[in-house]
């Protein structure tokens, strides 16, 4: 119990204090990269609480291609170098008293809400997926994923195809100089197009490509 | 204080929480920053997902939390494409900059 708690505030703080540092570090790389610690912590915290299997996932989803696009997107465009206007306040500052004000105002709500929160008695009884303790937590998860819940997961599979056609129609762009095969010309070339018979006189020669 | 229960990992979600909120009312650098706080933000769902699931001993949380996972990664792509497009027709992705709807 004690390791355990060692191991919570420790990954807790790391998470925290990379969560800061995603919102005020003066290069967007250094957010990514914050953001890619935020995201590996957390994934520690759920495997050490007991799932695996999202924990895993976290790690191959958000840190393989999520935070890469993310640095991909960020070295494209050219924008690591900017000065925050968090730290050296230069001209219109208004806004940030409120934000915090706000932002304040919703962390203490939530607060509240966790303090003075209990458990209904027969909750744990209404459970509709108790989770068996015999078997691990990604066998469980695989058995109930592909059977119950298989609609879903086909949905949450179309949701991805129509992203990825989001991402290619947005971002394509036709440029005018370049060459590029043309399938409709290939395909419909007739002969006549192609081929010329000539009769050449003897002596002559002919003359092609003129 | 040493016992770790349910209340310390929905504290973790609730401050993680405020901070993508944090940073989406005070940035003034890019967009790419305010997608990422939106990613914390849904980190901070995950989390308070993951550990009822965990505590109530109930599989139901964890199979959301996947789901949540694969809204987050489309969101992120054509988050990221529409930045790509505002950032060749415009040049600048700078928050105080984007002003094309008078806001």
């Amino acid at each position: 119990m004690i390791a355990h708690s060692i191991f919570f505030y420790t990954f807790a703080f790391i998470a925290i204090v990379a969560a800061i540092m995603v919102t005020v570090s003066r290069n967007t790389v250094h957010s990514v990269f914050f953001l890619i610690l935020d995201f590996i912590s957390v994934s520690c915290l759920f495997i050490m609480i007991g799932a695996e299997f999202l924990g895993m996932m976290m790690l191959i989803v958000y840190v393989g291609a999520v935070a890469v696009l993310f640095l991909f997107v960020v070295m494209m465009l050219n924008v690591a170098q900017q000065n925050n206007p968090l730290i050296n306040s230069n001209e219109n500052s208004s806004h940030i008293p409120v934000g915090l004000i706000i932002s304040l105002i919703i962390f203490f709500e939530l607060i509240i809400v966790i303090g003075g929160w209990k458990f209904k008695p027969d909750l744990v009884t209404s459970a509709s997926l108790l989770v068996d303790q015999n078997v691990t937590n990604t066998h469980s998860i695989g058995s109930v994923l592909y059977t119950d819940y298989i609609h879903v997961f086909q949905l949450s599979g179309m949701i991805l195809l129509v992203a990825m056609i989001g991402a290619i129609v947005l971002t394509f762009r036709h440029r005018p100089g370049l060459k590029r095969q043309s399938y409709i010309d290939q395909i419909s070339r007739e002969r006549v197009d192609a081929v010329q018979l000539i009769d050449v006189e003897s002596n002559k020669g002919v003359k092609i490509d003129d | 204080m040493i016992d770790i229960g349910l209340g310390h990992y929905l504290t973790l979600g609730a401050i993680i929480f405020t901070i993508g909120i944090i940073g989406i009312f005070l940035n003034r650098k890019n967009v790419i920053v305010i997608l990422m706080s939106i990613e914390l933000i849904l980190l901070a769902v995950n989390i308070n997902f993951v550990s009822f699931s965990i505590f109530l001993n109930d599989l139901t949380g964890q199979i959301f939390t996947l789901f949540i996972l694969t809204v987050a990664a489309a969101e992120a792509a054509i988050g990221l494409a529409i930045i790509v497009v505002y950032y060749r027709n415009s040049g600048t992705i700078r928050v105080e900059e984007i002003d094309k709807l008078k806001g």
